[in-house]
């Protein structure tokens, strides 16, 4: 029965040592091969979420939220099942093994081998040393203090501000993988994410600016934040923006800074080097590999590997080691982002990439930290070599559409008049193409820098980093009025 | 309790909500808590995509979540949610919103809604049986070898998907408001890409949605998305201006949605919307502009007869003549404002409100003057546009600006273009007041109900 399986188990975690869920998974995996399935994943996650919001001087939101919940795939030739329960009784995750094997046409039997399957290897335990973790990541008590004493920061540094808001997040998961290639994995992780925002407004004018930081597994992160200097930058932001006009449409160069201006690369080209790009069809890229798909001055990469950045994993959703991965070098492509499907449909290699919100979602080919990296240039060498552009200093959000069609808004810019930075703008969007845009980045100066953000895509909704230096794009279309 | 046991199909009986009302109560109880309140789902769905001719993805899922609010002894509340539905994980819930309390909001606390025990409004949503995803492989297999049969450059359809499933939502409280109701719904998206050659990719898609997945119109959804895709081969770019501006239906509603903060009282306390606390009454759109929200619409498939704080849902009239009605509420929102909650409330500490279905319509008694203009037949150049993008990064909401990517066509003396890369950009109240015409005839979509509206002087950016 549910009740009492689910108790036993989500006490001891999921720890081999501690609980019986190796046994467990191992009848599991062993059903399913057994039943003719070429391979079976078991994915588990436990869940502990806390979100907290403050606005102007009052904690108005605490939502805490605890879960857990499998995914089972099951993987016959290329053609896939994929089953997600909050049920982790033998009796549910049973249930959904037979739902994801009829979906390939196949029951299990009542013959006693397991198949192909020779049991799984010994735990990879990455969350060995990340216990206490949760424990020593903020309490309700000192995280409602630091948000309250954000919006008193925003207060002092800022004007004309009719809302102030900080927010944090929270969000610590233990995952088991297991497969039937005997992929045996554990990771516990912790992601915090606080932010600051205004709303300014004087008269007909306004303007709202936000900044987003995060993190992955620094429990002291909140602790360490340096509140006063983030409340200054979101003010100072919102004071110039106030006032500014809104720019003029047009085609133009432009300059984008360093850190969450790397979303034009995300955007534009990282979801067309994953491979469920490649198989959907969708990029323009999939044939591409060892050929110049970008200006000579891009260097571009993806990686699990920054310490504490947002987008970094010790291993994929799928068990496997993260890894870097050289996606451009100097202009030419070297790799797709590839996960277990991804590697079965299109030949590229796994590349410790497959990502999942949660146990909901299977597994895709996704983007982790992902950057431009650094070139020769001092920042002002590019603002300097336009006579008539853009300087886009905070990037807002963005997308890409099925036919490689990239938007993204800028919230804070300027006029860039006669190799020097003029009047602010706001309003402005910038549009194109990737394959368009890509061979036009044509200087990347020497400031790389990261900043967090989420990636919303086909397996849910991820923690990422994007980032680049400060970089030129000869020409772009930027819509506004 | 009786939530353990998992589903697949919508005849599934409903929960025992008596039964989690008593659980509740002894926990509650157990526990020193006196006042509280509970909204709970349950739901299981299957999906399939596909890819030329094979079977790309098949999934299903069984998920279930619970909410709880518990309010202290200070009158405090607090939150806690969780899809650990085990006994331990209910308690565990309980005692973790408790805990939460101590954090709530004295300024503004939560309460029962007063109508949560008043009658509901009935809903015809017969249950619709599932189909089991085999069929569903096989009908998704067949609605995209029909797509790609249908124009030569048509190569792939990269988007796709064919979903049905059933789901269950329930709101209790301890004053005995006890709230159950059963839903399925299916539904199908077809994304095609077509390219020519020497020309750039486009891509067009259709949407469709209905109780079952028996009562899909697969044919139509085949038909639009066809003639969506190759009706965009033949592009051009836009010269950069301003243009007489007709947004589709669809367009409109996604506009309006992404701007539903000016009726939104929750958004008006909180000072992000572009409206006033006192703004009732007040001039916002041409005088021949009407706006309701109705949860009730008989096209509305995924229509609930209660919010998630248990208040009846309603047409309520939000725009009328221009003028400003009514606002969206909570239960708080509502307090504070001296009216009833409308029906569009969320459950939380601080509880969000939400909009629920647009109706766009010509008000009662008036005409905009400029009735020569439709869409099908206008001789004046115009920019239809089709479908806006990126709603989630081109919308400032609380300063009222947009600029966002669309997908569309230059109409000029009758003859359509499908533009090539463009942005319309302007302020939604310059939009909502620089309306000349809306068509006669409402479109109900998936989204809403609208006519084709006519926004003269807006901002196109386009490549030329």
């Amino acid at each position: 029965m549910l009740a009492s399986h689910s108790a036993e188990h989500r006490d001891q975690g999921f720890d081999p040592a501690l609980s019986p869920w190796q046994r467990r998974l191992e009848n599991l995996l062993g059903e399913g091969t057994r039943a003719g399935a070429d391979l079976v994943e078991v994915f588990l996650e436990r869940t502990d979420h806390m979100g907290v919001l403050a606005e102007q001087d009052l904690i108005t939101s605490v939502s805490p939220a605890f879960g857990m919940g499998a995914g089972i795939r099951v993987f016959n030739g290329t053609r896939d099942g994929f089953v997600s329960t909050n049920d982790l009784s033998d009796a549910g995750l049973l249930q959904a093994l037979d739902q994801a094997l009829a979906m390939l046409n196949l029951q299990r039997s009542s013959a006693s081998s397991h198949g192909r399957f020779e049991g799984l290897k010994p735990l990879r335990d990455f969350g060995a040393g990340k216990h206490d973790w949760l424990s020593q990541s903020p309490d309700l008590a000192s995280s409602t203090a630091q948000l309250l004493r954000g919006t008193k920061l925003l207060e002092q540094h800022g004007a004309h501000l009719e809302v102030r808001r900080g927010s944090y997040s929270r969000d610590w998961q233990e995952v088991l993988v297991a497969a039937s290639d005997g992929t045996f994995a554990r990771d516990i992780r912790l992601h915090q994410s606080s932010g600051l925002s205004v709303l300014a407004a004087d008269g007909q004018h306004r303007a709202s600016i936000g900044r987003r930081y995060g993190s992955t597994d620094r429990p002291l992160d909140l602790r360490e934040w340096d509140v006063d200097a983030s409340a200054a930058e979101v003010c100072a932001s919102a004071a110039t923006m106030l006032y500014a006009d809104y720019v003029d449409s047009g085609q133009m160069p432009v300059v984008m800074a360093n850190r969450f201006g790397g979303v034009i690369f995300h955007e534009a080209c990282g979801h067309l080097l994953e491979t469920t790009q490649v198989e959907r069809g969708t990029t323009p890229f999939a044939e591409k590999v060892d050929e110049i798909i970008a200006h000579p001055a891009v260097t571009a990469i993806d990686e699990g590997h920054s310490a504490g950045a947002f987008g970094s994993i010790a291993m994929d959703d799928e068990g496997m080691e993260s890894q870097r991965t050289v996606l451009i070098e100097n202009g030419v492509l070297k790799r797709f982002l590839s996960d277990r499907a991804g590697e079965m449909r299109t030949g590229h290699a796994r590349t410790g990439s497959g990502r999942r919100q949660n146990h909901g979602f299977a597994a895709a080919s996704r983007m982790r930290n992902t950057y431009i990296a650094a070139g020769p240039h001092d920042p002002a060498d590019l603002i300097g070599s336009i006579d008539n552009g853009l300087y886009c200093k905070s990037m807002g959000g963005g997308s890409v559409g099925a036919t490689g069609q990239f938007n993204f808004s800028v919230e804070e810019g300027y006029l860039i008049e006669n190799g020097r930075l003029g009047k602010p703008v706001k309003g402005a969007t910038l549009i194109g193409e990737a394959k368009d845009v890509m061979p036009r980045i044509s200087m990347c100066a020497n400031d790389l820098d990261l900043a967090a953000g989420y990636c919303g895509s086909v397996s849910g909704s991820i923690f990422v980093t994007v980032g680049q230096p400060h970089i030129k794009v000869d020409s772009i279309t930027v819509g506004g009025r | 309790m009786s939530m353990s046991s998992t589903t697949n199909s919508a005849t599934t009986a409903p929960l025992d909500v008596t039964a989690l009302r008593d659980q509740l109560h002894h926990l509650a109880q157990r526990e020193g808590i006196r006042r509280w309140d509970l909204g709970a789902s349950r739901s299981s769905s299957a999906s399939v995509q596909v890819d030329r001719g094979e079977a790309k993805q098949m999934k299903a899922s069984q998920r279930s979540s619970i909410t709880v609010r518990v309010w202290n002894d200070a009158g405090l509340v607090g939150i806690t949610s969780t899809s650990d539905l085990s006994d331990s994980g209910l308690e565990r819930a309980l005692t973790g919103a408790r805990d939460a309390s101590q954090f709530g909001n004295a300024a503004e606390t939560p309460g029962f809604s007063p109508l949560a025990k008043a009658p509901l409004p009935d809903l015809d949503r017969p249950l619709q049986s599932e189909q089991g995803i085999q069929t569903l492989l096989t009908t998704l297999k067949g609605a995209e070898a029909s797509l790609l049969n249908r124009h030569q450059a048509i190569e792939t359809i990269p988007y796709n998907g064919l979903s049905e499933g059933s789901n269950e939502r329930i709101y209790l409280n301890s004053e005995g408001a006890l709230r159950q109701v059963q839903r399925s719904q299916a539904s199908l998206y077809l994304y095609a890409r077509a390219e020519e050659a020497g020309r750039k990719p486009r891509s067009g898609g259709a949407v469709r949605i209905a109780l079952g997945s028996a009562g899909l119109d697969v044919q139509g959804c085949i038909d639009e998305a066809a003639e969506r895709t190759i009706s965009h081969l033949n592009y051009q770019p836009i010269e950069s201006g301003h243009y007489l501006v007709c947004f589709t239906p669809e367009a409109f509603l996604d506009l309006l949605g992404a701007f539903s903060s000016l009726v939104n009282a929750r958004a008006v306390l909180d000072g992000v919307s572009l409206s006033q606390a006192d703004a009732i009454g007040s001039q916002v759109a041409v005088p021949f502009f009407s706006l309701h929200d109705n949860g009730l619409h008989p096209a509305h498939v995924s229509a609930s007869p209660f919010d998630g704080e248990g208040t009846p849902t309603q047409r309520l009239c939000l725009i009328r003549n221009g003028a400003l009605e009514s606002f969206l509420h909570s239960e708080a929102t509502a307090r504070h404002f001296g009216v009833d909650p409308t029906g569009h409330a969320g459950l939380g500490a601080k509880v969000s409100v939400g909009p629920d279905w647009f109706e766009v319509s010509t008000s009662e008694g008036t005409s905009s003057g400029t009735t020569h203009l439709d869409h099908a037949t206008t001789e004046e150049t115009f920019v239809l546009i089709e479908g806006l993008s990126a709603l989630h990064a081109g919308v400032k909401a609380s300063q009222g600006s947009f600029s966002l990517p669309f997908d569309g066509w230059l109409v000029r003396g009758g003859e359509k273009i499908s533009v090539e890369a463009a942005t319309v950009a302007g302020d939604i109240r310059q939009v909502l007041n620089g309306i000349v015409h809306l068509e006669a005839d409402g479109k109900v979509t998936h989204q809403g109900v609208s006519p084709h509206v006519w926004v003269d002087g807006l901002s196109v950016t386009g490549e030329a």
